[in-house]
């Protein structure tokens, strides 16, 4: 007679496939989970809290260590929050600036998140292709602001630092390799038949279920739902450019997929006609007071992040240093479905769909 | 570094857009515009000690709004007006007779932000249309703010964003026309609160507001005891629909404690801002995860970082800090419990 036990399982908090120091604890009936409990918290820094002694532009550094695979979406949400409640104007070119370095950002991180999914499922080789082509990505960020990971790059009312003597046209031939680059992957990986056997169908969820779960992102649009907050509620110049919003169906691991991918080809698409239309000169930063004091009120802004819906909820009493400061975090969101999607699986998918959802633990724990 | 070197990069910028100005009120301006130079040779741990002074000097003549929108009102009222032409043509003249003096303590300055180091340095014309462009945007932004002040009970806010605004239209006309501005919001709010009252209780709404900062935002606040039933008809009724919970957040205003909801329907784009307050002694949400279970961790969160509970929570611990930890960091007199810190 066979006996089964219980077999209470740590993932993590130290393991790769966590991609951080997320900790999941999985309770086990021979290979199906029947329990899940993440824990989180290991990674919180405190960072509201720190806000709250820290004037804005000090504030900067902070949103680049919140989710550091996409750190200048997060320097744009806390600048557009400030900027909002002044209503300071931000001159053309650091628009154009910031539009490009979001993109950028947007392709890198999918990048990242492409390469460590192959690696997750068991494709080693892919993660070498992604980092190799983030990494020129890299490079273009560092000769902007110096910076490889957490750029301080943008200000209330601008950009830092102008682009650099053929930045622009660096940019240009990189859009243009990384299309060729794009079919490459998918000639590699996309009809890879053990690839779909380990994602499609697996942790699939409907329409109602992400609305109900507040996910954004990819995570949201594999379901069909067309929602980019890009299209939907324009920040910076979006509206002026033409793309896509890719949506999945089944919204199952294999659509989330689909969804990243093509993403990189929008905004690819984005940047050829920024890059087109990118004004020859002008100035990097808006007319912004000496001392940056919001009135007293409340903003809440939200951008697409890579990653989802990332948003800024700042209450100012008129002080240099925010009163209250609030970052919705699309990681730390998305998350809190794990447990649902895990029930019944088996514990190989647990790696595929925890994956799938693309977290970042400096954002989960802030 | 850098910071330090925003700070004073932005300093030449605006030495030089002050100097007219004083020029035009007829007091020397030597003292002022040398200060930036100043600065910048100040050792680059000494941020701090280099921004006292300048906080100093700041809050006797800058920042337009609470400094000079009171001076005008003192002014009889013809007066208002001679003084902006004076100032725009005073503007004018500055750019035949200003750049020597002017330019001249700013040549230092404008030499060595880090940002210009970087890139080519600017000319003298690129300078000059610089130096033009600020001294319009700020005798726009002054005058906007002349009638903001006259216009009386404007505000700060509404001050704020007269100025912004008006820089473009310049005048003192952006602010006059300012008050008859009806939000398409509006309609919304009261519809809104109407709803809510029939549906829910006659005193279900305690305040509501449109938020000027967040595109008129319809915000409204719920008494804690109907806020389940207001949350069910938010989200059901088909006027409202809001499926999708964007945002949690819990404040501490020292008085009270206040949560805040930001919900979206996703068809028709419309976001609303929905507060809950409660004492702070005793703090208590009803939890709205039975409703959307997007708010499960985010209450969490804010239980554990402000200590507000939330009844009818499946699952209310901790979650970013450990079990045994003392205290919720959030709270405005958080202290510390740990000897280690």
């Amino acid at each position: 007679m066979i006996r089964t036990e219980e077999l209470l399982l740590n993932v993590g908090p130290q393991h790769p496939s966590t991609h951080g120091v997320l900790r999941v604890v999985v309770k086990l009936d021979g290979e199906v989970i029947t329990h899940v409990e993440p824990v989180i918290g290991y990674l919180h820094r405190g960072t509201e809290k720190l806000a709250e002694s820290l004037n804005y532009t000090q504030i900067i550094p902070y949103t680049d260590r919140m989710d550091y695979v996409s750190a200048m979406t997060n320097n744009y949400v806390l600048c557009y929050a400030v900027e909002k409640m002044m209503g300071i104007e931000v001159p053309e070119r650091a628009q154009f600036l910031r539009l490009i370095v979001m993109e950028l950002q947007r392709i890198a991180s999918h990048l990242v998140w492409w390469g460590t999914y192959l690696l997750d499922v068991g494709a080693l080789s892919p993660f070498l292709f992604a980092f190799n082509d983030r990494e020129r990505i890299l490079q273009l960020f560092n000769e902007l602001c110096g910076a490889r990971l957490t750029y301080n790059y943008m200000r209330v009312g601008g950009v830092k630092w102008d682009a650099p003597e053929g930045w622009i046209d660096k940019v240009k031939a990189f859009v243009k390799d990384m299309k060729g680059r794009l079919d490459e992957y998918h000639n590699l990986v996309s009809g890879n038949e053990i690839f779909l056997a380990r994602v499609k169908g697996i942790g699939a969820y409907d329409a109602e279920t992400a609305i109900q779960y507040g996910l954004t992102g990819a995570n949201l649009r594999c379901t069909g739902v067309k929602w980019d907050l890009r299209k939907n509620e324009p920040y910076c110049i979006y509206d002026r450019f033409d793309f896509d919003i890719p949506v999945g169906k089944n919204g199952d691991c294999y659509d989330r997929y689909y969804v990243r991918t093509e993403e990189i080809r929008q905004s690819l698409r984005i940047l050829e006609q920024a890059l087109e239309q990118f004004p020859p000169e002008g100035e990097t930063m808006g007319k912004v007071p000496r001392a940056i004091r919001p009135p007293a009120g409340e903003v809440y802004v939200r951008i697409e992040s890579p990653r989802g819906e990332i948003g800024c909820y700042i209450v100012s009493k008129g002080k240099a240093e925010p009163y209250r400061l609030k970052f919705r975090r699309p990681s730390f969101v998305n998350l809190q479905i794990l447990p649902k999607l895990l029930v019944g699986e088996s514990m190989t998918n647990l790696v595929t769909i925890l994956g799938g959802i693309d977290i970042v633990l400096g954002e989960v724990d802030c | 570094m850098s910071e330090e070197q925003k700070q004073n990069g932005a300093r030449p910028e605006e030495g030089e857009a002050k100097a007219p100005e004083q020029q035009a009120d007829g007091q020397p301006q030597a003292a002022e515009a040398p200060q930036p130079a100043a600065d910048q040779q100040q050792p680059a741990e000494a941020p701090r000690q280099a921004e006292q002074p300048q906080a100093a000097a700041e809050s006797q003549q800058a920042p337009p709004q609470p400094a000079e929108a009171p001076q005008q009102p003192a002014a009889p009222q013809p007066g208002v007006e001679p003084k902006h032409a004076e100032a725009q043509q005073s503007a004018g003249e500055a750019k035949q007779s200003a750049p020597q003096p002017a330019a001249e303590p700013s040549q230092p300055a404008a030499s060595q932000p880090a940002a210009a180091q970087e890139k080519r340095p600017l000319t003298d014309e690129e300078k000059e249309a610089r130096r033009q462009a600020a001294l319009a945007a700020r005798a726009a932004k002054l005058a906007a703010q002349g009638g903001a002040a006259a216009g009386a009970s404007a505000g700060a806010a509404a001050g704020a964003r007269a100025a912004a605004g008006g820089a473009a239209a310049a005048g003192g006309e952006g602010a006059a026309a300012e008050p008859p501005k009806p939000s398409p919001n509006q309609p919304k709010l009261d519809r809104a609160v109407q709803l809510l009252k029939e549906l829910v209780a006659e005193d279900a709404v305690e305040e509501a507001t449109l938020n000027p900062f967040n595109d008129d935002m319809p915000t409204l606040v719920i008494r804690g005891e109907h806020w389940l039933k207001a949350a069910e008809v938010l989200r059901d009724h088909k006027e409202f629909g809001f499926r999708f919970l964007r945002n949690v957040a819990g404040v501490d205003y020292e008085t009270h404690m206040e949560v805040v909801y930001h919900l979206l329907n996703m068809d028709s784009g419309d976001t609303y801002c929905v507060k809950v307050r409660t004492n702070r002694d005793n703090p208590s949400v009803p939890s709205v995860t039975p409703l959307w279970s997007t708010a499960n961790w985010q209450e969490r969160e804010i239980y554990d970082l402000l200590g507000i509970a939330f009844p009818g929570h499946p699952d209310l611990r901790r979650i970013m800090l450990p079990e045994d930890w003392v205290g919720h960091p959030l709270r405005k007199d958080y202290v510390p419990l740990d000897p280690e810190v």
